[in-house]
């Protein structure tokens, strides 16, 4: 919401403060302000100048010499404008002085344009002429400008005077963010009783008069009816005859161009006037379009087309509100009018129309027939239904005011009663305890004077006025104390509240520590969204049956790209990787903690299970046995190492199938790792080999533990015996080494791959390989008997693997 | 006799001695003259045709030229040593500024170092940290925040939905209805988590981001609390000297609602280009949990009140680490994130 400095202090005569100071003190009493605009930035020395003579210049074709008087002397100027005659007056830039633009429509410089004297084609020239544009406007603001040269004033401007100032742009023009639930500051009104509480400044609203000079009753005119009340509570019509239209005067052109509403005519300046002056839209219909002399306010029906006043055909249905006359639609209820009934410059006698519509309908309306105007904006924050009539008067003061027309005496309005004004019990020492502070009641009684909050003693109850729809209970009147008493002035104290233990779950325990461990591995953090293409499913190749597959939905995404809620997470991980890749950055290791969403059924019907997975990859350096060496660093960082044990039947599209295992703990499946499938790889334009690791973090938080026990320093000495084998092929390390634990026992510390080996000393289908077993009794020194009757059980195992020993 | 033997021995012992040219040639020396089979033990040897008077006296002369060659033996020795030792070091001589070979150790992501400190503080003011679900019910992102079905701040947050009940949150602020529902009070908490909404990616925009929703309820809670509260989390996150202005706003879940600013931690508030001259920065939002809110929860809004707030992480990220594009914090190029 815009408004200009000057079009507040309309309503706050008393009003003195710096651009700076009104920007600083609205927002601390809670009208936040975004930023302020000086109109007059750069503007410097310029005056109203009246050409005296135009003369060719002897050496360019395409400039004149001027003489012109600007109040105390006459100078020369050299100029390229042609639009000007002798006797014009114009603005005038000084020797020294400063424009805010050139007149070519580029951006203005942030330090504006100097102007100095000089000599054009050899003849002096002691200053410039200008345009509207070098002036910081547009035309669309100052619609007498013409189209391309010199800004002309009227005839009865006076010769020397401050251009700025007559053109009015020695103003400011505020941005405010107006919050939702204030939406009486959608009005200059309405933030200049904010301005007036928040400065303790007399608050002057427009005394509103009407001056029913025209003929008959606004019955004789139109007759309203409201078929759907829950849409349109309240709707006030009048009527103006003898129109005349005619541009607005500059005041108010003036006004509307610095909240950035382009003037057109005193008819519809009248209109967005009262509209950013109260906060109220109105429309303006040609009554002599009107059939049957009938407003009929009603839902249109399902399919049913209109064209709005833009000459666009609209598509409707039945929760739009429309507007009729007695025979056909006549405009789209607070959003637009028709082109059917549309005022144009022949209009004779107009229909005023002031309504309170719904809001959410209002919104939601303009979003389906895809129409948003400034009107459907004012509409559907939902407006006070008492403003409707105050404005409608409001706008046909204006028409007295300018001459426009006729004011018809009477004003219909129907729609549901307007609610009395609400009451509730001023609790100042609540207030006190919610705020922590101690104002007296006095005082607040005072504050909320400011605001209109009117006080019943007798009652001991604060009355609250009809446009302050947010004030409903205690906490909302202490916040108006706050505001204007200050936050500042609140004390800055700590909780008392009992004592608290705080801290994180075991969960987020668990979970950072498998971050810590894949940062101490080199992985560095990496973030993706949540959500992604569907195409994801194909790029990891899994099956049309695979259960990954089955993602739950976003119904209104930003586009494909994000539309299913992931349920794995290597896509984010191949695609970081791939950016890296892309990059040429070498040796990259990433990991990313982050949700899979895991319908229980779709569609949805009740929460997903969100599981946290801790997603691993890197390229370059390391291979398969790097990333089982993390998944190991990891589980044994919360005790778990004990009892895992790699599956390569994974089973995963995705991976290679000859170098993906699953991670199992104690019989459970907790995660996968394996090279990524070259095939997947090409799906995200990575050319070489990329290792992924999975942990669903939920299977590690059940079994993670933090107690370790301390078990003693052996004392006594350990005994090693080395096994040397020939082993098929396709026995896996895993099952050999589970088998010489079982069979080893618990005095069997160690078990060490020391050698592994396939190639030409070795018969085809067979690998080589030798382990370093380490016995030891904690309690003594170990007997070889001991050792080797263990020894003879591990023997005969390896024989029943079919694994030949190497002498 | 024997005397002038032994003087001939110490003097040719101590000559080879200082003739000698390294640690195994006076070893050779040792064993020559005091071996089992050296010079010395064979006078020592030759005793029994000493007068039995005067063996003692014998023995004691032998004994010290023992000793003065065994001293000797031993000054060189150590000399001898230590001169190879220099040696050795002064052959082991590098250049310390070649590069270092570091240990390869990955690095956490800005947002999580955000969060690891808003962490920190809390629960050093004994906060608990708790989570919620990221797809959410809609009556938890918005009813029970006092935001009902046509409630314009509905529209404001331009919601991802999965269906009419089910949608992905769009803040943190639901986890707060979930710790209330549990009953148990006093509340103080902080929700970390994911939000989501439906805005495009751009410099500053992200579909999905970060927040920590904090909570506290219980008797006598106050407005000055909240202050007093995040003026120490700003000091903690920000530096000691950080100033905090507290600005009216509007939540629908609390009342009073405010805004926090802090003085720009980068210029110390005398404005710069970072808080674009003016000196503050916008840090989070906050206010007096509103009585709905609590009464639809079960608690009793006549004896307990409470104070929320949510602060985005990403923000702080972007703010602390002065990152200029929040895309960066989502492609993971390892350049970036090697940075923290």
């Amino acid at each position: 919401m815009n408004s200009s400095k000057s079009w507040i202090k309309a309503y706050v005569p008393d009003l003195s403060c710096t651009d700076q100071e009104f920007f600083d003190d609205m927002t601390l009493s809670g009208t936040k302000t975004e930023t302020y605009t000086a109109l007059d930035k750069n503007l410097e020395k310029i005056v109203v100048g009246q050409i005296k003579t135009i003369e060719q210049h002897p050496d360019a074709d395409k400039l004149v010499i001027c003489q012109v008087d600007i109040g105390k002397e006459t100078i020369q100027i050299v100029t390229g404008a042609k639009n000007m005659k002798e006797g014009d007056k114009v603005p005038v830039v000084l020797d020294g002085g400063r424009v805010a633009g050139g007149h070519d429509g580029s951006p203005n410089p942030a330090e504006g344009i100097k102007i100095k004297a000089g000599k054009l084609r050899g003849v002096p020239s002691a200053g410039m002429m200008c345009s509207i544009e070098e002036l910081g406007s547009t035309k669309d603001f100052y619609p007498e400008a013409p189209e391309d040269g010199l800004y002309i004033f009227p005839e009865d401007t006076e010769v020397g005077a401050d251009a700025v100032e007559v053109l009015g742009l020695h103003d400011t023009v505020f941005e405010f963010e107006v919050t939702s639930n204030r939406v009486d500051c959608y009005s200059i009104l309405g933030l200049a009783r904010e301005a007036a509480a928040t400065y303790k400044l007399p608050f002057k609203a427009p005394v509103v008069k009407v001056k029913e000079d025209g003929k008959g009753n606004v019955k004789d005119f139109i007759d309203v009816e409201i078929k759907d009340t829950d849409l349109c509570s309240n709707y006030c019509a009048r009527v103006a005859t003898d129109i005349k239209i005619a541009p607005s005067p500059e005041w108010m052109q003036r006004r509307l161009a610095s909240v950035g509403i382009r003037p057109i005519n005193n008819l519809v300046d009248i209109t967005n006037y009262v509209m950013m002056e109260y906060g109220q839209p109105m429309h303006a219909y040609d009554l002599s379009t009107i059939a049957g002399n009938k407003i009929v306010v009603k839902r249109a029906k399902d399919g049913e087309t209109f064209v709005t006043l833009d000459g666009q055909e609209r598509k409707l249905d039945s929760e739009v509100l429309m507007i009729c006359d007695a025979e056909k639609e006549v405009g789209l209820a607070g959003i637009m009018g028709g082109e059917n009934s549309m005022i144009t410059d022949d209009v004779k006698t107009v229909l005023f129309e002031a309504a309170t519509f719904n809001g959410p309908n209002i919104r939601k309306s303009a979003k389906r027939v895809g129409l948003r105007t400034d009107a459907s904006g004012f509409f559907e924050k939902g407006l006070d239904p008492a403003n409707a009539l105050d404005a409608i008067n409001r706008a046909c003061q204006l028409i007295n005011e300018l001459g426009c027309g006729k004011v018809v005496p009477g004003v219909v309005q129907v729609g549901l009663p307007i609610k009395p004004l609400k009451r509730f019990a001023l609790e100042a020492d609540k207030i006190n305890s919610l705020l922590g502070t101690d104002i007296s009641k006095d005082e607040m009684i005072e504050i909320l004077k400011r605001e209109e909050v009117e006080y019943d003693k007798k009652t001991d109850e604060v009355i609250i006025p009809s446009f302050r729809q947010d004030l409903n209970q205690m906490c909302d009147i202490a916040e108006e104390v706050a505001r204007f008493s200050g936050y500042d002035k609140i004390p800055t104290t700590l909780p008392k509240t009992s004592a608290t233990t705080g801290g994180i779950s075991f969960k987020m325990r668990v979970e950072k520590k498998a971050r810590e461990v894949a940062q101490f591995c080199g992985f560095s953090q990496g973030y993706t969204y949540s959500f992604e293409s569907p195409k994801v499913f194909d790029k990891l190749l899994l099956p049309e049956d695979a259960k990954e597959r089955q993602a739950i939905k976003i119904s209104n995404p930003l586009g494909e790209d994000f539309s299913v809620m992931r349920t794995i997470s290597l896509n984010g991980m191949l695609t970081s990787l791939a950016t890296n890749y892309n990059r040429r950055n070498k040796d990259v290791r990433l990991y990313e903690m982050g949700n899979i969403y895991v319908a229980k059924s779709l569609p949805l019907t009740e929460l997903p299970d969100e599981r946290m997975q801790l997603t691993l990859g890197f390229y370059g350096d390391g291979d398969f046995y790097s990333m089982k060496g993390v998944i190991e660093e990891l589980l044994d960082g919360v005790n778990m190492l004990d009892k895992v044990e790699y599956d390569p039947n994974a089973g995963k599209s995705f991976l290679h199938p000859g170098r993906q295992a699953n991670v199992i703990y104690d019989g459970e499946v907790i995660g996968y790792l394996g090279e990524v499938h070259p095939a997947v790889c090409d799906n995200y334009d990575i050319d070489t080999r990329v290792y992924v690791a999975v942990i669903d973090m939920p299977e590690v938080v059940k079994y993670a533990k933090f107690d370790t026990i301390y078990t003693g320093i052996a004392k006594f000495p350990a005994v090693t015996r080395d096994i040397s084998m020939v082993v098929p092929k396709n026995v896996l390390a895993g099952d050999i080494e589970k088998m010489i634990r079982q069979r080893g026992g618990k005095k069997l510390e160690e078990l060490t791959l020391f050698d592994i080996y396939e190639g030409s000393q070795i018969k085809e289908g067979f690998k080589s390989m030798a382990y370093s077993l380490l016995f030891r009794d904690k309690e003594k020194t170990m007997e070889d008997d001991e050792i080797n009757s263990a020894m003879k059980k591990i023997l005969k195992g390896l024989q029943d693997l079919g694994i030949e020993l190497r002498s | 006799m024997i005397s002038e033997q032994l003087d001939k021995i110490r003097e040719e012992a101590l000559k080879q001695i200082k003739g000698s040219d390294g640690l195994e040639k006076l070893n050779e020396i040792r064993v020559n003259f005091l071996g089992k089979k050296g010079e010395l033990t064979s006078i020592l040897k030759s005793m029994k045709d000493v007068a039995p008077e005067d063996r003692p006296k014998v023995g004691q002369l032998v004994n010290e030229t023992r000793e003065a060659i065994e001293k000797v033996l031993e000054e060189t020795k150590n000399k001898m040593e230590a001169a190879a030792r220099d040696a050795k070091l002064k052959a082991e001589v590098i250049d310390v500024t070649l590069p270092a070979k570091k240990n390869k150790v990955g690095h956490c992501h800005p947002n999580t170092i955000a969060l690891e400190e808003v962490e920190r503080i809390f629960t050093g003011m004994g906060y608990e940290v708790v989570e919620g679900p990221e797809v959410e019910k809609d009556y938890y992102n918005f009813e029970a925040l006092n935001i009902p079905a046509d409630h314009p701040a509905k529209d404001e947050q331009d919601t991802f939905y999965i269906n009419g009940d089910l949608l992905l949150r769009t803040q943190t602020s639901s986890t707060q209805v979930h710790e209330m529902e549990k009953g148990k009070l006093p509340i103080k908490m902080i929700a970390p988590g994911r939000v989501f909404r439906a805005d495009e990616v751009d410099a500053t925009h992200s579909p999905s981001f970060h927040q920590v929703e904090g909570l506290v309820i219980d008797k006598n809670v106050t407005f000055a609390d909240l202050k007093g509260t995040l003026a120490e989390f700003a000091k903690q996150l920000f530096g000691p000297e950080t100033k905090t202005k507290f600005r009216p706003h509007h939540f629908p879940f609390t009342e009073p609602s405010a805004e926090m600013d802090v003085s720009c931690f980068k210029c110390g508030g005398k404005g710069c280009r970072f808080c674009k001259g003016e000196g503050w920065i916008e840090i989070l939002g906050c206010g007096m949990v509103h009585p709905h809110v609590l009464e639809m929860s079960g608690i009793d809004p006549n004896e307990y009140t409470g104070f929320a707030f949510g602060v985005g992480l990403e923000r702080i990220a972007l703010l602390k680490y002065e990152i200029d594009d929040m895309r960066l914090l989502y492609e993971n190029d390892i350049r970036f994130l090697n940075q923290f």
